[in-house]
């Protein structure tokens, strides 16, 4: 009975927050409703008894979303992330692609035919998710992970072609005067 | 020596515990500003007392086109994540929530710390608090992989995330003896994910109080005390994680993790005096090429070991 109440209450929350993000009008109200969202999500697999699973989203989709302020800046100039603007473009596409999204998975959720559970769940999950991660899973993770990092780093590289360190060289006391951004130092 | 859960109802006893400590860590702090000026150190011992009903008594400044909401998230959540963070710290024998995933939850709290002091920056649409929250997400950076690494140590030697379990892995032999590296880095996370001392620089004075700029009145008690708790929410991790919790000779295991929790934190009161702030940006290099590499060394001594030990 209270498990179905502290479900139904963060799957609303979950939902009102994710609704927000694409509502309201200013870029930290926006990244800090997702994170809303997120942190719903996970406290809902504490439900599940995935406790680690569970806070781990927490925990990683905070620092996600604070990380996120720092692109905002980076990436935005200073204007448009810092002033009210639309979390919303390109909409028509984006509404179809969302709702066919939405469609196929809900359509899935509801109509396969999920099998029943053969075995009972091992004891110590967080030592079996470990064993998992670590051992049958290990080269996937590996992989992943730096193909992960590899993406960011390239992403950025991408997104910045002339960041302070083109400018300003290596230890960052190179000249950076108005007007003398052709020639800049290396 | 085993923990055991108690009954919700000890959870307000608890955040007024919290409370006393971190308000008993200020005013250690207002003693010793009082003597370095040169007055009788009885003079600052009522500073939080004093500061307080000052406070309390002052009309709360607005801003232009402030961000109410976000604001008073960042102002008030310092203090609720301190609370949050004490649930599963064991008072001796006594916990209120001995979670499997004790040590993920902490860390968990700590990076929400991020968030909230970030939006306390936003909130009130004004450069130099917006600047000081930027600084700290700066700051974040550096110390948090030394410090999940630091909390790693503690995990790895007691085979467990419970609290419970690594206070009684550490029956006979404090964890702090053979990984000191890792409880200086946490000690000094400690004081990173506060806002305070060396590593204050959000909310320094050359920056107009940075986060704390345009703040007055409930907002900044709120700010305040939530660095102060904060600070003894991590000095009773600090003592329960590596300094053996309620492990010792005497006296009863809770007045021990106490008397722990304060040492910790009146150590960390005294070195603040010490030492000068350090820029965020000069903090990145000695992070990420120093420390992070040597809490990876002591994390892989205390793996070796715990191996060897089979």
């Amino acid at each position: 009975m209270l498990d179905d109440v502290v479900f139904w209450v963060l799957a609303a929350v979950a939902v009102a927050a994710g609704i927000a993000v694409f509502r309201v009008d200013s870029m930290a109200r926006a990244t800090y409703a997702l994170a809303v969202s997120f942190v719903a999500v996970g406290l809902a697999l504490l439900l599940f008894d995935l406790p680690y699973l569970g806070v781990v989203v927490v925990l990683m989709m905070v620092m996600e979303m604070a990380i996120m302020a720092i692109y905002m800046i980076m990436f935005m100039g200073m204007n448009p992330a810092l002033m009210p603007m639309s979390m919303v473009h390109g909409k028509r596409a984006a509404l179809a692609v969302s709702s066919l999204t939405f469609g196929l998975l809900a359509a899935g959720a509801l109509f396969v035919p999920w099998p029943s559970r053969r075995a009972a769940p091992a004891g110590d999950l967080v030592t079996s998710l470990g064993q998992a991660v670590m051992g049958s899973k290990m080269l996937v993770m590996m992989t992943v992970s730096a193909v992960l990092f590899a993406t960011i780093v390239a992403a950025l590289v991408l997104a910045l072609p002339r960041g302070r360190y083109d400018r300003l060289g290596e230890d960052l006391q190179g000249d950076d005067l108005p007007g003398d951004d052709q020639e800049h130092r290396r | 020596m085993s923990v055991v859960e108690v009954a919700v109802g000890w959870v307000p006893l608890a955040a007024v515990l919290l409370l006393a400590v971190a308000a008993a860590a200020a005013a250690l702090d207002g003693a010793l500003a009082a003597r370095a000026a040169g007055r009788p150190w009885t003079a600052g011992l009522p500073v939080p007392w004093l500061e307080t009903a000052r406070l309390l008594r002052q009309r709360r400044r607005s801003t232009v086109a402030a961000d109410r909401p976000l604001a008073a998230t960042g102002r008030i959540g310092l203090l609720i994540a301190a609370l949050l963070m004490v649930v599963v710290v064991p008072l001796g024998p006594w916990t209120l929530a001995d979670l499997s995933v004790g040590i993920v939850w902490f860390n968990a709290m700590d990076v929400l710390v991020w968030a909230f002091v970030w939006l306390a920056g936003w909130g009130p649409n004004s450069v130099h608090a917006l600047v000081g929250g930027y600084r700290f997400l700066a700051q974040a950076l550096s110390y948090e992989l030394p410090l999940m690494f630091a909390l790693t140590a503690p995990a790895v030697a007691a085979g467990s995330l419970r609290l419970g379990d690594v206070v009684a892995e550490q029956q006979g032999l404090w964890f702090v003896v053979w990984m000191p590296v890792a409880f200086a880095v946490f000690c000094a996370g400690v004081a990173a994910f506060s806002v305070w001392g060396p590593f204050a620089a959000a909310a320094g004075p050359e920056l107009a109080g940075g986060v704390l700029a345009e703040s007055s009145g409930m907002d900044r008690w709120l700010v305040l005390a939530g660095r102060w708790a904060l600070l003894a929410a991590g000095s009773a991790f600090a003592a329960t994680a590596f300094l053996g919790g309620g492990h010792g000779p005497l006296l009863p295991a809770w007045l021990w993790t106490l008397v722990k929790t304060a040492a910790v934190l009146a150590l960390l009161v005294l070195l603040r005096r010490r030492l000068p702030t350090v820029r965020p940006e000069r903090l990145v290099t000695p992070a990420w090429l120093v420390v992070l590499p040597l809490v990876l060394l002591q994390l892989l001594v205390v793996s070796v070991v715990v191996v060897g030990r089979g």
